[in-house]
C-alpha cells in the first residue's frame, strides 16, 4: 500500500527507503496534474523545493534530521515566505514578495520540511467556500462541482488530493475545521496563542489562530510539536510549556467524559450528518468514554457575535492597505484621498469590502456601545458557558458543519446563508479554545466531519481522542477517486 | 435593521473605499441583512457582564523594552513599494 500519512512518509525517509528528492518530485508531479483543475495552489515553488529536498537528504545522511526533515509541505498563502510571493489571495497583494518568513514558516524551514508552494484560500481568509479568492475558486477533489469550504480551501483540497501530507492553515471562525470536514481530512485549530502568528496576515486579531491540515490526528500531533511555542515577536503568543504531543496521544479513552452540545443538534443539521456524528460517539463509548448532553444557551448567538467582532477587527487591520508602502496602487491618483479610495476599491474584492464596511460601521461614533461592546459582552457569556461545561466534561463533540459540501455558486448571492455555514465552528474561536475536525463518514458520496472542542491548552487530550477514533475507523485514509496516494519508493525494495 | 444608501456612502467614505453607483444598492441590501442577523444579540441578557477583552483569562498584552530590535532593512522593504525616491515613499502632493 502506498504511504500517505506524514508519519509513514517520515519513517520511510529516516529508514532511507527513499530520498526527500524522490518524495518531492513525486508530490510536485501530483501538483502539476492538479493544476488548474483543482486550483489548490496559487504559487508552486518547484525549483526551491528541489534545493530544499537536497539539503534535507544531506541532513538525513548526516544523521542530523528531525521528524519533519525532508517532508513536503504546502503553506497557506496567508503566511509570509521570504522571497516568495505572498498574496493572501487578493489583488491587493498579488505582486507582494515577502521580505521575511513568518515564525511558523521559519520553524518548518528549520525542521527541514520542503515547501512545495502556497495554497489558495478565500481573500484575506474571509469566506467559507474559497470562492472569494482573486485567483479563482478551489474545487473539492471529491466532486469538482462542489466547494472545498474555506477559508483554508486550498490547504484542505491539497491534503485531500494527497498533493502534500500536510498544509498549514488558519482559523478565525472555522477556516481550518470547516474545509477539513468538507474535504475529508483532519484539521487542527490550536488554542489562541499556542502557535505564533508573526508573519501571518491579520484578519481578526482576537480570533485568528494558525494550525494545520493533515491526513491523521497522529500527523497533526507531530506538526503541532514543530509549530507550538512562545514567540516574543507575537504579542498574543502565550508562554506556556509545550507538552510531548506524541506521548499525549496515548491517553486512554476509558473514563473520558464527552459532552454533546444540545445547541449543535437542532434544526438546520442534515439528519445524515447527525447520524454520522452519533455513530462516531458510539466508537468512543465502545472505548470506554462516557457521553452526556450539555447545553450552552447563548451559543446560538455565536454567529451574530462573530459578525460584529470579526469585521470590526478586520476594518482596523486592513486599514494598512492604503496603496502607499506596499500593495496595489491605482493609476494616476489626483490626490491622497483619491489614492486611498481607488487603491482600496480596486485591490479588495466584494466580500472583503463588505466586511470592512460592516466593521467601520460598528466601530463608528454612536454605534460602538450598541454593537461592539454588546457583542463583546455576549462573547463573555459564551466564554463563561464553555468554562462551566468544561467543569463537567473533558471534551465537547458535535458536527463540524450542518451539511456536506455545497455546490459552487450556491451560496454566493446571500452572505447570511454563507455565514451560517460556520454556526458550529465560531464558538471555539470566540472562547479561544482548541478544536479539530476529523472525517467521520460520507453523505451522498461527500465526506463529513465530527468536531472536537477542548479546554484551553488541552490539545493533547483532543488529539488522543481523535487518534483513538482513527485507530478504530478508516474514514481518514479514504481519498477521492483519481487522487489516491501513489508514492511507491523506487530505489529500494521496501514498499512504503 | 435597515441601512440607507446614504449611510452606505458615508460608511464607504470612512472606510476609504470608492464605491461605484451600482454597488451602493448591493451593499445597502447585504449590510442591512447582516445587521438583521446582528440584531439577534438583543436577545442576550448582558446586564452586569463585562465585555470580553481577551480569549484567555488573566492574559494581557505583553510590553517589551522600548529598544531597537530589528536591523535597518529599508531597501529590501521598499522593493514592494509602488513609488519611492531617495528612500522615501512617494504620494501625490498633500500641501499645495
Amino acid at each position: 500500500m502506498a504511504a500517505q500519512t506524514l508519519a509513514d512518509l517520515a519513517k520511510g525517509l529516516r529508514a532511507r527507503e527513499y530520498s526527500s528528492l524522490e518524495l518531492t518530485r513525486a508530490f510536485l508531479a501530483r501538483i502539476e496534474r492538479s493544476q488548474p483543475s483543482l486550483n489548490a495552489l496559487i504559487t508552486v515553488t518547484a525549483e526551491s523545493a528541489l534545493v530544499e529536498a537536497a539539503a534535507a537528504d544531506a541532513r538525513l545522511a548526516a544523521g542530523t534530521a528531525g521528524p519533519l526533515t525532508g517532508v513536503p509541505i504546502i503553506h497557506k498563502d496567508i503566511f509570509c515566505t521570504a522571497g516568495v510571493r505572498t498574496t493572501c489571495a487578493s489583488k491587493m497583494l498579488s505582486n507582494f514578495v515577502s521580505p521575511y518568513d513568518a515564525t511558523l514558516v521559519g520553524k518548518y524551514r528549520d525542521a527541514g520540511a520542503v515547501m512545495l508552494g502556497k495554497a489558495n484560500m478565500d481573500e484575506f481568509a474571509m469566506g467559507s467556500s474559497n470562492e472569494t479568492s482573486f485567483f479563482g475558486p478551489v474545487k473539492n477533489p471529491w466532486d469538482a462541482a462542489k466547494v472545498p469550504g474555506g477559508s483554508s480551501g486550498g490547504s484542505a483540497a491539497a491534503v485531500a488530493a494527497r498533493l502534500a501530507p500536510l498544509a498549514t492553515a488558519t482559523d478565525t471562525g472555522g477556516s481550518i475545521r470547516q474545509p477539513a470536514a468538507l474535504c475529508g481530512v483532519t484539521g487542527l485549530k490550536p488554542t489562541y496563542g499556542r502557535v505564533s502568528r508573526y508573519g501571518m496576515i491579520a484578519f481578526a486579531s482576537s480570533l485568528d489562530q494558525a494550525g494545520v491540515i493533515t491526513v491523521s490526528a497522529e500527523d497533526a500531533a507531530l506538526t503541532l510539536q514543530a509549530m507550538a511555542g512562545f514567540d516574543p515577536r507575537d504579542s498574543t503568543s502565550v508562554d506556556v510549556p509545550v507538552p510531548d504531543y506524541a506521548a499525549e496521544l496515548q491517553q486512554p479513552m476509558k473514563g473520558l467524559r464527552i459532552g454533546i452540545l444540545t445547541e449543535f443538534f437542532g434544526s438546520g443539521l442534515d439528519p445524515a450528518v447527525e447520524q454520522a456524528v452519533r455513530d462516531s460517539l458510539a466508537v468512543w463509548q465502545k472505548l470506554g468514554a462516557t457521553v452526556k448532553e450539555v447545553s450552552l444557551p447563548n451559543l446560538p448567538l455565536s454567529v451574530p457575535t462573530y459578525y460584529v467582532v470579526a469585521p470590526a477587527e478586520c476594518s482596523s487591520n486592513l486599514s494598512r492597505f492604503d496603496g502607499v508602502r506596499f500593495g496595489h496602487r491605482c493609476e494616476n491618483p489626483k490626490d491622497l484621498l483619491d489614492l486611498y479610495k481607488r487603491s482600496r476599491a480596486e485591490g479588495f474584492g466584494s466580500e472583503v469590502k463588505r466586511r470592512i464596511m460592516t466593521g467601520t460601521y460598528v466601530l463608528s461614533a454612536g454605534y460602538y456601545d450598541a454593537y461592539y461592546l454588546k457583542a463583546q459582552r455576549v462573547r463573555a457569556l459564551i466564554n463563561q458557558e464553555f468554562r462551566s461545561a468544561f467543569g463537567e466534561v473533558d471534551l465537547l463533540v458535535g458536527p463540524t458543519t450542518p451539511t456536506a459540501a455545497f455546490g459552487l455558486g450556491d451560496k454566493t448571492s446571500d452572505p447570511i446563508t454563507m455565514y451560517l455555514n460556520d454556526i458550529y465552528t465560531i464558538g471555539a474561536n470566540l472562547a479561544g479554545l482548541p478544536a479539530m475536525s476529523i472525517p467521520c463518514g460520507f453523505v451522498g458520496g461527500l465526506p463529513v466531519g465530527v468536531q472536537l472542542i477542548g479546554p484551553h491548552f488541552a490539545e493533547g487530550r483532543m488529539l488522543a481522542a481523535a487518534h483513538a477514533y482513527q485507530r478504530e475507523t478508516d474514514w481518514h485514509l479514504r481519498s477521492p477517486a483519481g487522487w489516491s496516494a501513489d508514492f511507491e519508493p523506487s530505489n529500494t525494495g521496501g514498499a512504503a | 435593521m435597515s441601512l440607507t444608501p446614504k449611510q452606505i456612502e458615508s460608511i464607504a467614505h470612512l472606510a476609504r473605499l470608492e464605491l461605484k453607483a451600482e454597488e451602493i444598492p448591493v451593499y445597502t441590501d447585504s449590510l442591512s441583512r447582516i445587521f438583521g442577523l446582528v440584531d439577534e444579540l438583543d436577545k442576550a441578557q448582558t446586564a452586569g457582564i463585562e465585555p470580553m477583552a481577551h480569549p484567555l483569562e488573566d492574559q494581557v498584552q505583553r510590553l517589551r523594552p522600548d529598544a531597537v530590535s530589528s536591523p535597518d532593512r529599508r531597501d529590501l522593504y521598499q522593493q514592494n513599494a509602488p513609488q519611492t525616491e531617495g528612500g522615501l515613499y512617494l504620494v501625490p502632493k498633500v500641501i499645495e
